[in-house]
């Protein structure tokens, strides 16, 4: 393509990326977004202004140097543009997906002021799936320091710190408490949203494979090793064990057979494949009503996997009078999730009810769900967290009838990372203390970062958490500062 | 991977295999439980941990086919490998001295119970055992209970060997037979055997400690699946348990969460055996003995 002028750049279209629709994908588990083409991925990059003074990266946790790697896109150099992207974020296939791009990179992008941002998470996607495809670049790693580092848990922070390490020449040990690595990626973000083996398996597997890290799948770092047993082993340890632990609502009824947490539905469809039961042994069910309560985006997957479920537990016909619900207690403007995500969810069909809380779940003679009590409720004063909380509408409960109650209100870090760590400061919700510039924690020599820091967050904050404690961790095994929390 | 170096068949139905996993051996206790998966579209299965070895770096697991997954898990044979074993899970049985306790295995909860058995006799407590079994058929390790033991009570359900009792009678019988003297009891069985020892001892107010094997997936507090209902709340078997005071559990919800599943379970054994039958007689067929 001839340069084109500013004023022409501005007048391409946002390319919109080829998904399945809504009929179809509800069907399957196959991935919802079938990303772009080389013509569109150019075509996308032709948007980008190249600003001399670009707010884009200002907005990406990793700093990914977004008006570089768009225009080596544009120019068609796709291993240049593959170089750029792997300087700085190792999982782009990853994060192209799961980055929440509107509120950060997307949102500081200029063309957005009066239209549609660069769709820069969809470029970078693109990168990431050709690098996937084509492996043109090898990653190197720097002479061995000789400095052993012992990564625990294996999703977005300390697959990040894990791979900053090894480049810098550090040997890394990572140890992961499930039978695959990836974490959150692989136990929580349906595969519709995130493929499993094509994605994260492959972007991982290269990453540990080029750089020599090694993965111990089955260590549960509390039972099967003790964080003091690592320290008398390894020169540092980096914490990304995430927010694991489940809540439940303290209301009557929630251990009647149907209740469960989205944790567990989510682990049995993505990490033992429940969806293909039987031929994988773990089943999963699914009820012909389902109430997901929350509406974050672990609502969303939990909601949106129910469907699926129902269309494939019913066969090719659908499953008559089968729904599925997003209770929330809050209103339409509260919703934590992404757009995109409540968008796809409402296509497919989610029956979305706002202003609504459970108050009590009510069980057959057989202990299983059979309704939900819930109540009105209306918005008043803003509270701590500047959303107008919701007020309970005295005497306007109901009940709703359904079969199964899935919780998705945000997890917590699992406390069986702490034991034998004395010293290791935790807040009142449980996360770790440590430093959000470096990463550093109350105990010395050890980092922490994502998920277990800050509670269930995104993937690349997590990702940025990493990132930041491996530049401060190799700071330390060369000796370039003492240690202060 | 994870190999499997001895298989024993116990009965029919029960297996004991001594499985190499030195991280899991250096760090168990009595009264906890390890998950197995056997192959990559296999279940995690939680299972007790029946011994271990820590200077050979081994486990024994012994396991009752009733599951699809456990009849698999009995076909497998020695230098066979499970691709996973993670572990220890759940806290260890608090072991002290006592006193005078009784330990009462059920089935193939007579394999977890044995170290649990053995620890309390060599912390000095006088143990009485009494194991059962619905058949002699199904009794195992009596020997080793035995040696463990300062007394040992057999019985079956159906009389074929020892006492023509359920474990509950003899259990009865002590409480009443020696007032204040047994200071804490164990019991490890079917759930069901568990509930009416736990009903049985609540009257003389004796503490009661059942090992719950509930539904799980992860087996470290992520997804919540094996909650048990107790009187002050609900709590995780995985890392709260395994073992409870079985005076406080909420048996009848107990019973229902572990059948929650029993549709699926009952399709993928039959869907198994259909699947076993088959190849036996293609085997057959094609001439092989």
């Amino acid at each position: 393509m001839a340069t084109l002028t500013q004023k022409e750049r501005m007048k391409i279209p946002r390319q919109d990326m080829p998904v399945q629709t809504p009929e179809d994908r509800v069907r399957n588990f196959s991935e919802v977004a079938l990303g772009y083409t080389l013509e569109m991925a150019k075509m996308e990059a032709e948007r980008c202004l190249q600003c001399k003074d670009p707010h884009c990266m200002e907005g990406c946790p990793v700093e990914v140097r977004i008006p570089e790697f768009i225009q080596a896109v544009r120019d068609g150099d796709m291993a240049e543009a593959v170089k750029i992207m792997k300087s700085k974020n190792n999982l782009p296939a990853i994060c192209g997906r799961v980055c929440p791009q509107e509120v950060q990179c997307e949102a500081r992008c200029i063309l957005g002021k009066k239209g549609e941002p660069v769709a820069i998470g969809r470029i970078e996607r693109f990168v990431g799936d050709y690098e996937l495809a084509n492996k043109t670049l090898e990653m190197t790693k720097e002479a061995p320091t000789g400095k052993k580092v012992a990564i625990c848990g294996s999703g977005p922070a300390g697959i990040t710190c894990a791979v900053d390490l090894a480049r810098l020449g550090h040997e890394v040990t990572i140890f992961e408490s499930l039978h695959t690595p990836g974490g959150v990626l692989v136990y929580g973000i349906p595969e519709f949203r995130l493929p499993k083996e094509s994605v994260i398996k492959a972007e991982i597997e290269t990453a540990a494979k080029a750089l020599s890290i090694r993965i111990l799948t089955d260590y549960i770092i509390g039972r099967t090793l003790t964080i003091d047993e690592l320290q008398a082993e390894y020169d540092a340890i980096f914490l990304g064990t995430g927010a694991g632990l489940p809540m439940f609502m303290r209301i009557p009824g929630i251990n009647f057979n149907g209740v469960m947490s989205a944790n567990e539905f989510l682990t049995r469809c993505n990490l033992m494949k429940g969806y293909r039961f039987p031929e994988f042994d773990t089943p999963v069910k699914v009820g012909k009503k389902v109430a997901v309560i929350g509406a974050g985006n672990v609502a969303m997957d939990a909601a949106r996997s129910s469907k699926r479920l129902q269309s494939l537990t019913a066969g090719a016909n659908g499953q008559s009078g089968a729904e599925v619900h997003i209770v929330y207690r809050r209103s339409s403007a509260e919703v934590p999730a992404r757009l995109e995500e409540v968008h796809h969810a409402k296509e497919e069909g989610v029956i979305f009810d706002f202003l609504t809380n459970p108050v009590e779940i009510l069980s057959d003679e057989k202990n299983a769900v059979r309704a939900m009590r819930c109540i009105r409720m209306e918005l008043g004063e803003p509270d701590q967290s500047g959303r107008r909380s919701p007020v309970p509408i005295k005497g306007s409960e109901f009940d709703m009838e359904v079969d199964q109650v899935i919780f998705a209100l945000g997890t917590s870090p699992n406390p069986l990372v702490f034991t034998n760590a004395a010293g290791l400061e935790r807040s009142k919700w449980g996360t770790v203390v440590a430093n959000t510039d470096n990463g550093r924690t109350t105990l010395k020599g050890i980092w922490a970062g994502g998920d277990v820091v800050t509670g269930a967050a995104t993937v690349i904050s997590a990702m940025g958490a990493g990132k930041r404690a491996a530049a401060d961790i190799d700071r330390f095994l060369k000796g370039e500062f003492d240690w202060q929390s | 991977m994870y190999r499997i170096l001895e298989k024993q068949v116990l009965s029919d139905v029960t297996k004991l295999m001594v499985v190499e996993a030195p991280q899991v051996a250096r760090k168990a206790r009595a009264g906890q439980f390890i998950i197995v998966l056997m192959h990559d579209q296999g279940e995690r299965i939680p299972l007790t941990i029946a011994d271990y070895d820590r200077t050979a770096g081994t486990i024994t697991l012994i396991f009752q086919e009733v599951g699809k997954s456990t009849k698999e898990m009995g076909t497998m044979n020695v230098g066979d490998s499970f691709t996973h074993v993670v572990g220890p899970l759940g806290h260890h049985t608090d072991i002290e001295n006592y006193g005078e306790i009784i330990c009462v295995g059920g089935g193939v909860g007579i394999a977890p119970i044995y170290p649990i058995a053995r620890e309390l006799k060599e912390a000095g407590n006088r143990v009485t055992s009494i194991i059962g079994a619905r058949t002699k058929e199904l009794l195992l390790w009596e020997d080793k209970m035995r040696a463990v033991s300062d007394e040992l009570i057999v019985t079956t359900d159906d009389g074929s060997y020892g006492r023509k009792d359920l474990v509950t009678t003899p259990l009865k019988e002590i409480l009443d037979g020696r007032p204040g003297q047994i200071k804490k009891i164990w019991a490890i069985g079917p759930a069901i055997m568990m509930k009416f020892v736990a009903m049985t001892t609540q009257p003389y107010k004796v503490p009661t400690i059942v090992s719950l094997n509930t539904i799980m997936i992860d087996g470290t507090g992520m997804c919540g699946g094996c909650r048990v209902v107790l009187d002050d709340g609900a709590q995780f078997v995985c890392v709260d348990g395994p073992e409870f005071d079985g005076h406080k559990v909420d048996w009848n919800n107990l019973l229902s969460r572990l059948a929650f599943y029993r549709p699926e379970e009952q399709a993928a054994v039959q869907r198994f055996e259909k699947d076993h039958e088959c190849k036996l007689d293609r085997a057959i067929a094609n001439g092989v003995k």
